[in-house]
């Protein structure tokens, strides 16, 4: 009996090797990276600390995966039992021997040209039970068999004829994968979908552009809200006790010809905290109402729990592409405070309730107007940290502006929607830096300056170490406390992805994708 | 419209020199590169702007897409290999496909050819004359490549007639800070053990920087081990030329400049 009742136990532990409860407790298993941001809370911080600040001199590349595919690679991988998996551009899977790099299998997906406004990328995978799934770029959600990776099931999320794309990693909560769509520069309407995990079939669907007789559509003049874009690009985030999804959303389109929407175009440029099981929107807190600077809010909601004005309070924190950084009550929205964190003009301020008091001179015109942030932000999708141990938020910031002239801006199915372009900025080199922000106060901290606008997210781990990299090739660690340089490493090509940490074999490891390949470090013997 | 699209093109096949099949979207057309006229030509222009400005700059500028104003674009040698760059993106790159019909796509191509590309002008110089101011009085090869032969301190030069004005020329002669190329970065730096270099930057990363040095010689630094880092933007090494030359000297420079237009 006990023997049947072991074979049982082994057999469902194979058919299930990331039940949902091991995903809603992955800050237990730090040796692992079980979903996108390393856990729910999206603080891309790890407990391990066997990688310091006194013998990050010995980290060493422990092997290098090569992509076939030459095009920037953004996946942030996810590990576990022994494996690697990463995305690959634009749409394909690998998984790989964590011993090695060697590849143990991979899916290939045929791609139809897709029109995309930034690349044919792709961010990573999600993992349950015993499925790997993978947004592709022409708008459908495959599930993957985890031990081989072939297809269970594939489904049409959207229409990509109608530029509809995916390049965010899935979401995988309970027995859901909750996946986003890509397109607002050519005019989508943009939603956020739940999908049966075992079946593929969808279960909700929240649009963040209302249609008319629902709540926030007269935020829209006339027919605007059919193309009004509010894309849900980047992986959000999840609070299992409030049973909240926390995700940004983009700009509205046409990005910047703000007069054929008039209004303030909701759900655009939001923090959406939707009910997970019914997809019921519980609250929505609009950073860039009316946006004209296609300062979208795709970014990585933090969630922290933490006193704030004397009172423990469950909050969301958010490191925006319009420069600031906010503070919000995650069980009610509520606005606590923002900072500006990068040079920013186009608002001139934000009022007690966080809505900015515009720069007007800063909306796209005829002549040509020029605004800080450019658009490809102050942040952008690239992931944040949160260090415990410091009470540091690690924000890379972009010092970039531009100048927008307003063109037409008519629709067309499957062509750009936008309503200007832009020119760079003459004699004027943009720059960046990894900024560390007090959490609660927002105050910086200190800053590691960057020659160029930085594309890499940020990992902290309990190693009182902060890993990112920057556009010319290096990947380099911090002193989380000081900012201090400690080790970088030249790997050749630019760094526009997440970095990530876990142990095998007794030994931690932190991996990046950089240039088309995956590169990990551990410490020489 | 679609259907007048269609003819058209059949027509442009049959009697056209050029005439080639693509497979975008699972359907095979038929295109052949019309001549463009000046309603193309605008026509183009107004794609141009809706759909490339934002990426490729309001005149072909560059930006997060590639410099379009100038002679060589790699990806598109020829006309029919721009079409096919526009209908069908560069793989693994940003650039993505673009359904537009081929009248259209014929049309923009026809656009970015213009764009930083300055149509031969009258001079009043001579161009023969010049090229000996450009090698004895001028010693511009010091600095400047033209045809593969020269200094590597300065801008190549060898298609500088068919991407700048004769006006740029001019002012740049007199006044070379008055519009310095873009990404051009003249440095001093000072060393740990006192040493003052000055150069142009070749690249630059977080950690390190490299640079020409005014003697022609490549130098790499790491940032650790300098003192002091200055960057000096629209700046430029290159002494004015208004005392040296006579005013038919110039003349004659500009014309000599004016013919250098690279290889078509």
């Amino acid at each position: 009996m006990r023997r049947y009742a072991l074979i049982i136990s082994l057999a469902s532990s194979l058919l299930a090797q990331v039940p949902y409860e091991r995903v809603l407790h992955a800050a237990r298993e730090p040796q692992s990276w079980l979903t996108y941001s390393g856990t729910y809370n999206s603080q891309r911080y790890s407990r391990l600390n066997q990688i310091t600040r006194t013998n990050i001199g010995r980290l060493k590349v422990a092997w290098i995966y090569q992509i076939q595919a030459h095009h920037k690679v953004e996946t942030s991988p996810l590990v576990f039992d022994g494996i690697m998996y990463i995305s690959e551009p634009p749409s394909d899977v690998t998984a790989l021997d964590l011993r090695t790099g060697r590849p143990i299998w991979s899916y290939r997906r045929s791609m139809p040209a897709v029109p995309v406004c930034c690349g044919q990328v792709n961010r990573g995978v999600a993992a349950l039970d015993d499925q790997i799934f993978v947004g592709a770029l022409d708008a459908h959600l495959i599930a993957l068999d985890m031990k081989t990776g072939r297809v269970r099931w594939d489904v049409e999320v959207a229409a990509y004829k109608t530029a509809n794309s995916i390049t965010l990693a899935p979401l995988a909560v309970k027995d859901k994968v909750i996946i986003g769509i890509g397109g607002a520069e050519y005019g989508i309407r943009g939603f956020l979908d739940a999908y049966d995990a075992k079946t593929g079939s969808r279960v909700w669907r929240f649009w963040t552009v209302p249609s008319p007789g629902e709540p926030g559509n007269k935020s829209w003049s006339g027919d605007s809200w059919r193309h009004g874009g509010a894309p849900t690009w980047v992986t959000g985030s999840y609070d299992p006790v409030a049973n909240l999804l926390y995700w940004g959303t983009g700009n509205p389109g046409p990005d910047y010809a703000g007069d054929i929407r008039k209004g303030d175009n909701l759900y655009s440029d939001c923090l959406i905290a939707l009910d997970a099981d019914t997809g019921k929107l519980k609250w929505y807190f609009q950073f860039t109402p009316h946006d004209v600077n296609d300062i979208d809010a795709n970014q990585i909601p933090v969630l922290l729990d933490a006193t704030f004005s004397g009172k423990p309070r469950k909050l969301v924190l958010f490191g925006n592409r319009n420069g600031f950084y906010y503070i919000l009550d995650r069980l009610s929205g509520e606005f606590l405070s923002a900072k500006q964190f990068a040079t920013q003009t186009w608002a001139k301020r934000l009022d007690e309730r966080g809505r900015p008091i515009r720069n007007p001179v800063t909306a796209p015109s005829r002549e040509g107007a020029t605004v800080y942030p450019d658009d490809d932000g102050a942040a952008n999708w690239y992931s944040p940290s949160y260090d415990p141990q410091t009470g540091l938020f690690y924000q890379n910031a972009r010092e970039k502006g531009a100048k927008y002239f307003l063109t037409e801006a008519p629709y067309i199915p499957g062509r750009q929607y936008l309503g200007a372009n832009r020119q760079s900025l003459n004699g004027v080199e943009p720059w960046g830096a990894l900024r560390a922000l007090d959490a609660i106060s927002g105050d910086v901290k200190w800053e590691f300056r960057l020659v160029t606008p930085p594309w890499a997210g940020i990992l902290s781990t309990a190693g009182g170490l902060v890993f990112s990299g920057d556009m010319e090739g290096n990947f380099f660690a911090l002193d989380a406390v000081t900012g201090k340089s400690l080790w970088r490493l030249q790997t050749g090509g630019p760094i526009v992805a997440n970095p990530i940490t876990y142990m095998n074999e007794g030994k931690q490891f932190v991996a990046i994708a950089a240039g088309s390949a995956i590169v990990a470090f551990s410490l020489d013997q | 419209m679609v259907r007048r699209t269609f003819l058209l093109e059949i027509f442009w096949c049959a009697v056209g020199p050029t005439c080639f099949s693509l497979s975008g979207q699972g359907q095979a057309e038929s295109v052949r590169q019309p001549p463009a006229t000046p309603k193309d030509l605008a026509a183009g222009e107004r794609i141009f702007r809706t759909q490339c400005a934002s990426c490729h700059g309001q005149r072909g500028e560059g930006g997060r897409g590639a410099t379009l104003a100038q002679w060589r674009l790699p990806h598109a040698p020829n006309d029919r290999a721009m079409f096919d760059v526009i209908k069908n993106g560069i793989p693994e790159t940003e650039m993505p496909g673009h359904w537009y019909t081929s009248g259209e796509i014929w049309q923009v191509v026809a656009f970015v050819r213009r764009l930083g590309r300055i149509p031969p002008q009258k001079v009043e110089g001579d161009p023969s004359r010049g090229e000996k101011q450009y090698e004895s009085k001028g010693d511009c090869a010091r600095c400047h490549t033209v045809n593969g032969r020269g200094g590597a301190l300065g801008p190549d030069l060898t298609d500088i007639g068919a991407r700048r004005s004769t006006a740029y020329l001019r002012e740049s002669l007199l006044d070379p800070e008055a519009a310095v190329p873009e990404a051009f970065m003249q440095v001093e730096l000072t060393t740990q053990d006192g040493r003052r270099i000055m150069g142009v930057r070749l690249a630059e990363d977080t950690f390190s920087i490299q640079i020409r040095d005014l003697s022609g010689q490549f130098r790499s630094f790491f940032k650790s081990e300098l003192e002091q880092l200055n960057k000096q933007p629209g700046k430029s090494p290159m002494p004015s030329y208004r005392q040296l030359f006579s005013g038919r000297e110039l003349d004659d420079l500009i014309a000599y400049l004016h013919s250098l237009r690279g290889s078509p």
